[in-house]
């Protein structure tokens, strides 16, 4: 008898913690703000965007068992949790965008343009409209993010399909091609016509150049300026052992946040930033030595992260659910490092860019943490093992923010009330 | 007849002493070839392979499980070792974006070690890889380029 009480505790204890732990999801949030899954284990959700009416479009990395990359998730009933979702388009990729009845979505070389009907329902799901085609696609960093200006302009990402444009990619010894070739094609921001077809690089512009790759872009409508998150480059002790340590390689590049206007070169691939020189360095396969400092023409980055983690998204938040220090400001995805082994990874979780009139004030704070599931929040060593992996980020007409995984493909929401 | 039967054990104990040894050595130098397979993993694959061979989701395929690394064709992954491998390919369904490095410095010895290691680590339970596997492997792809 005392035994089976003893049990039923245990089971009662089992239970509760149970429940404790799936309080918001799982994730650590600010006080006052709660979090629940709006849905689950759609598909690697890369970015998503929300229509006029509240329904929510992700696009998947790679289509999902159904075999659809695109999916449409509403919340019928209105408490919090998706309750209808479809979905459809075959194609790979990142991008997705609402503006206005139109929804935008990038496959890896190509922008297309669905109608949205009144109910926000895709009038032409098989017979998209080509924005944009033929951009290069060579695998490494080949998502192509997109976002829009407050006009029709949008600005596609097209990553180098290169860690450091060495001769030999990702090669021992091979040194950095001068000039960089790939600049004229990658490598950073191209602006289109976002309501003209059938563009391709001739119609565009260069808008921004020496970004390896932006997953993570947005338009400060407050100061109508575009935002960038870049990846920075890799492997530094692999290639050069004599002159970083793994440590230092885990610390080294920055993840770099810009400000940019048009015709800025953020540097990439000839310097790095360092942030605990505050500097610009030379890269070694440019003849760098871990602490010669690059040329004053490169871009300053208005916000440096620790290196590796993955910037995946940027939204400035204009809503006014959320205490008014968030107003204006930007939140700011990191889906976590691998790059960092043999030690620890890094990110997994959504930071805050405070801003004060206009500017980014150079801090930045863990907001949302715990996607990765891992026991007590310890530090993931292996990134396979990450449970989720924030990604996608938007606002919904609430002033709530959501949040997507590229790994199963959970959506969380996350809210505030006082 | 007694003496007879001396003599076979004689002969068949020298036979096992020298087949035990032979085993051992064998061991001994399977485990040193995993222990510098390990090394060399260490400090040219585990930085995107993990240290778990788990690898990174859409970046760098798994090693654990794979059924590749695990399969008949060395001279294959050898060859990956050795040029990298950068190709639009589905590996046991899935694609990965990153490009592996190529080790054109790691010589056949090292190639054979490292392939042993990640065949025999995590739930991975497949044959060793001999230089001479890797030797062969080596000039048939000379050849082909050529
Ligand atoms: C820069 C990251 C990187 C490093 C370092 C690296 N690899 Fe790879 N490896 C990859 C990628 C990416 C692929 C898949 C490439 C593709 O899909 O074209 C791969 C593929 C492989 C494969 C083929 C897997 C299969 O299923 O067919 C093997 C085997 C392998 N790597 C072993 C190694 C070993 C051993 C080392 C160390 C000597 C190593 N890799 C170092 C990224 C890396």
């Amino acid at each position: 008898m005392k035994k089976q009480i003893q049990l039923v505790s245990i089971a009662l204890f089992a239970f509760c913690m149970s429940v404790i732990a799936q309080e918001n999801a799982g994730l650590k949030l600010p006080e006052g703000f709660k979090a629940n899954l709006y849905a689950n284990n759609i598909g690697g959700a890369r970015h998503i965007a929300i229509t006029k009416s509240g329904v929510v479009f992700a696009k998947l990395n790679n289509p999902n068992k159904e075999g659809n990359a695109i999916i449409r998730l509403e919340d019928a009933n209105n408490d919090g949790v998706a309750d209808k979702i479809n979905g459809f388009a075959k194609f790979s990729g990142t991008g997705i965008f609402v503006k206005g009845n139109s929804l935008y979505a990038s496959s890896n070389e190509a922008v297309f343009k669905y109608e949205l009907n009144s109910k926000d329902e895709v009038v032409n799901p098989l017979t998209p409209l080509t924005i944009v085609s033929g951009l290069l696609d060579r695998r490494q960093h080949n998502s192509k993010s997109i976002t829009f200006d407050m006009a029709n302009n949008i600005y596609v990402n097209i990553g180098a399909y290169s860690n450091a444009c060495q001769e030999k990619d990702r090669t021992p010894g091979s040194q950095g091609m001068m000039p960089c070739p790939i600049l004229d094609s990658a490598g950073g921001i191209w602006k289109f016509d976002g309501t003209k077809e059938n563009q391709t690089y001739k119609d565009g512009k260069r808008y921004a150049t020496g970004l390896r790759n932006v997953l993570g872009l947005d338009w400060n409508t407050e100061t109508n300026k575009l935002y960038v998150a870049q990846h920075g480059r890799d492997q530094l002790n692999s290639f050069y052992p004599n002159l970083y340590t793994d440590a230092q390689n885990a610390e080294l590049p920055a993840e770099t946040f810009y400000e940019i206007n048009e015709g800025d070169n953020a540097g990439w691939p000839y310097v790095y930033y360092d942030p605990s020189q505050h500097k610009k360095i030379v890269s070694p396969e440019y003849g760098g030595d871990s602490k010669k400092e690059g040329s004053a023409e490169f871009k300053e980055p208005a916000v440096a992260f620790p290196a590796h983690m993955a910037p995946m998204a940027v939204l400035f938040y204009t809503g006014n659910q959320f205490p008014a220090k968030y107003k204006n400001g930007a939140f700011i995805s990191f889906h976590g490092s691998w790059n960092r082994a043999p030690l620890p990874q890094e990110g997994f979780f959504v930071a805050f860019i405070p801003f004060k009139n206009g500017k980014a004030t150079g801090e930045w704070e863990i907001f949302a943490n715990g996607f990765a599931g891992t026991e007590n929040g310890a530090k993931v060593t292996n990134t396979g093992k990450a449970k989720a992996r924030p990604c996608g980020l938007a606002q919904g007409l609430d002033g709530s923010i959501y949040v997507s995984d590229d790994n199963k493909g959970a959506i969380f929401k996350i809210s505030y009330s006082k | 007849m007694k003496n007879f039967s001396i003599t076979v054990s004689i002969n068949g104990f020298i036979k096992f002493a020298l087949l035990f040894c032979f085993l051992v050595l064998t061991q001994w130098c399977n485990a040193q070839n995993k222990i510098n397979g390990k090394k060399i993993f260490e400090t040219r694959c585990l930085v995107c392979h993990q240290s778990d061979g788990g690898g990174v989701p859409n970046m760098n395929p798994p090693l654990d499980g794979a059924t590749n690394v695990n399969g008949k064709d060395i001279a294959r992954l050898v060859n990956i070792i050795r040029n990298g491998y950068d190709e639009r390919v589905a590996l046991d369904g899935m694609y990965y974006n990153n490009a592996m490095t190529a080790n054109p410095d790691l010589k056949e010895d090292a190639i054979a070690d490292v392939l042993t290691y990640v065949r025999n680590s995590w739930s991975n339970k497949a044959g060793a890889v001999t230089i001479s596997q890797v030797k062969a492997a080596l000039l048939k792809n000379k050849a082909v380029k050529k």
